[in-house]
């Protein structure tokens, strides 16, 4: 297995070709596809509806963990060390 | 009939409470033996349906196994796990991690087949218990506070739950576990649900689980991660299903749990945070109450052990050979561990119900569930959660610890390597199941509580998970460098409670310390000072006048003693004559007196 990745990352374009590729042609399939199983209309309308929301949503995800990290819930890793030794150093 | 019930919970306790005289060449055997009996005692019970193992205890009847479908599947999973969990840590020496991993799984087991709130009760808090001593067998120097924070959050939410039970003993006047009549809920009701929910790791009730399962031992994280919680959803789902406020619960949990594995940096509290991400949809499913809806949160907890074991049992091996567990001192580990590369990544396409594997076959129950009861803003919500579940956990966990950047140090790249035999059969039977259940749901669906036809296979569901996966990885690529493990830690609602106790702690040193101080020296200035003045002046009565009678008594007697002595000077003729003096006198006393 090793073998095989190093083989695929030595052709490291060629696999990013084909993945697109491949998405391309799920994204395409999507429009053959019956769509009576689904649940809302705008699945059933809305062309390529599961790739928006697909890299939309994997896009927002990012972006509010960013900003929540950014904005105070990422804190050294010694916060908590800190913050509990000051009263025993007081002593 | 009622004779053949064999209580695996029992089997694992006698086993474990014999473990430490089993030494030598018979421990290895005797440790596969005895969770594997407990598989076969639930393979046996599933013939059963009805209460078994009734006790009468004071005015209540306890029900030790009560057996149906939703009991069977659970405790079938349960008992798979302790065998799966004991053969990952075959080689580990300690008798008391076996011993406590053994008697946390009886007590999931127990709680499962109760059919009341007392044994219940009894079978929950030996979890509680048991369970923080996988955390503190890791050993380290914070081992021990996480584990009695972990202790002290399962004690108040046991405290909870009692409330609840008697509250609703005092009520309904039973102590059966089943069904609350959640049209008209109750205060037991809430605080029941509430106690459930604590395990269940519901939001805000939720900081114990990261904490704990990533500080825990690296075979102790792979019992945990399968039974708190999944219990937990077992209870909720046999006494609080179609709650609708589990519904906000589910779906909040599922986010919360996204969010915050996109920005961890240690590998098994990414997956803690996924544990709570997927106990959402589970609570979710409950929550929406249909038939569809509680098979899919059942399905989603039997597929949830499995994956999730597997994930936790991947990156305990890197745990047990580097030593280490941050994204930021590991990186291209898939040339070390190929065995252990390719076992998470099946875990990894598991949890993020990629077609063939595990979850695919279980989520979109709960999220279809959703939809068919007009919840659709639940189940959008919950597909939203299922991209970023893919997100951290199909591509962020595998692409930053076996391939991305190398952050190892030389030290941890030497001991990299894949583990020791029987943590590679474990995981291989683990994988196993994932890939089976994905590619044939047919025995899990069978076994599911309410009867129903469904197909995960259809071109529509199929198409729709690619085109989610397939964009969400393009999305993960393209925007990769913000995702960036970082060495921080992420501040969760425990810094509201370790607040809370901070705030304590200065209540107690500074104020109360102060008022303690104050009073201490108001009573050392006002107090002592006129208790002495009082008690001299006792002392000085006690001298003077109390001892002054008695003393005084005694100093006349002793004065006259000395003066009648001179009487007594011992010659005959000297007595006669006071005699005869004393006589004559008393005589011409009478003779003057009769005169008179």
């Amino acid at each position: 297995m090793t073998n095989l990745i190093e083989y695929l990352q030595a052709r490291l374009k060629a696999v990013v070709t084909i993945c697109f590729v491949v998405l391309a042609g799920v994204a395409a399939s999507s429009l053959l596809v019956d769509t009576g199983h689904a649940h809302t209309w705008v699945e059933q309308h809305v062309p390529f509806f599961w790739s928006f929301f697909g890299f939309s949503a994997a896009a927002v995800i990012i972006g509010v963990a960013r900003w929540l990290g950014g904005s105070g819930i990422q804190a050294p890793v010694d916060f908590y060390e800190v913050s509990n030794s000051t009263p025993c150093e007081e002593e | 009939m009622a004779s053949s019930f064999i209580h695996p919970s029992l089997l694992l306790i006698l086993g474990a409470l014999l473990l430490p005289f089993i030494q030598g060449p018979l421990r290895k055997p005797y440790l596969f033996l005895v969770p594997l009996l407990a598989l076969g005692a639930v393979v046996l019970n599933t013939t059963l349906t009805g209460n078994f193992a009734t006790v009468l205890f004071l005015d209540w009847q306890l029900v030790f196994g009560r057996i149906d479908k939703l009991t069977t599947v659970f405790a079938l999973i349960m008992a798979l796990m302790a065998v799966i969990g004991t053969l990952y840590g075959l080689h580990v020496d300690r008798a008391g991690e076996h011993m406590a991993a053994w008697i946390y799984a009886a007590g999931s087991l127990g709680t499962i087949y109760s059919g009341d709130y007392l044994s219940l009760f009894f079978f929950w808090e030996m979890m509680a218990f048991s369970s923080a001593f996988l955390v503190w067998f890791r050993r380290r120097k914070q081992s021990l506070s996480v584990g009695y924070r972990y202790l002290l959050i399962h004690t108040i939410g046991g405290i909870v739950l009692l409330a609840g039970i008697l509250l609703r003993y005092q009520a309904v006047g039973n102590i059966t576990f089943e069904l609350m009549d959640i049209a008209h809920p109750e205060l037991y009701t809430w605080l029941i649900m509430i106690g459930f929910g604590l395990n269940a790791a519901m939001v805000p009730l939720h900081s114990w689980l990261p904490e704990a399962y990533s500080e825990a031992s690296f075979n102790g994280a792979v019992f945990l991660c399968a039974f708190t919680t999944k219990t937990a959803v077992y209870t909720l789902a046999r006494a609080c299903a179609g709650m609708d406020i589990l519904v906000v619960l589910g779906v909040i949990m599922a986010l919360y749990g996204v969010i915050y594995a996109v920005m961890e940096n240690d590998i098994r509290k990414l997956l803690a945070w996924s544990i709570v991400s997927q106990v959402g949809y589970m609570v979710a499913g409950i929550g929406i109450g249909t038939d569809l809806a509680i098979n899919g949160a059942v399905a989603h907890a039997v597929v949830h052990i499995l994956y999730k074991s597997l994930l936790f049992m991947g990156t305990g091996a890197v745990l047990y050979m580097t030593g280490k567990t941050k994204f930021t001192e590991l990186g291209g580990l898939y040339r070390k561990m190929p065995a252990t590369f390719f076992f998470t990544i099946i875990g990894c396409l598991s949890i993020s119900a990629a077609p063939g594997f595990a979850a695919y076959v279980s989520k979109s129950m709960i999220i279809g569930a959703g939809f068919e009861s007009h919840l659709n803003w639940a189940s959008w919500l919950l597909m939203f959660g299922a991209t970023g579940t893919f997100m951290y956990n199909g591509l962020k966990l595998p692409y930053f610890l076996f391939f991305g950047p190398n952050n190892c140090s030389a030290a941890t790249w030497k001991k990299a390597g894949d583990p020791t035999w029987n943590m590679l059969i474990a995981m291989t039977l683990g994988a196993t199941l994932c890939v089976l259940v994905g590619i044939a749901p047919g025995f899990l669906y069978a076994m599911l509580p309410y009867t129903m036809n469904y197909n995960p296979y259809t071109a529509y569901h199929l198409l729709e998970t690619l085109q989610l996966l397939g964009f969400a990885t393009l999305a993960f690529f393209l925007l990769k460098k913000y995702v960036e493990p970082v060495d921080r830690i992420c501040l969760d609602i425990d810094w509201l409670y370790r607040q809370a106790g901070g705030g304590f702690l200065w209540l107690v040193k500074g104020p109360l310390q102060w008022c303690d101080t104050a009073w201490g020296e108001a009573y050392r200035v006002v107090g002592l000072s006129s208790l002495m003045t009082l008690s001299r002046f006792w002392s000085w009565f006690d001298w003077h006048a109390i001892d002054g009678v008695v003393d005084g008594i005694a100093r006349s007697v002793r004065g006259l003693g000395g003066k009648v002595r001179v009487l007594q000077s011992g010659h005959i003729q000297m007595t006669l004559y006071y005699a005869f003096s004393l006589a004559a006198i008393l005589f011409v006393t009478f003779i003057f007196f009769q005169l008179l």
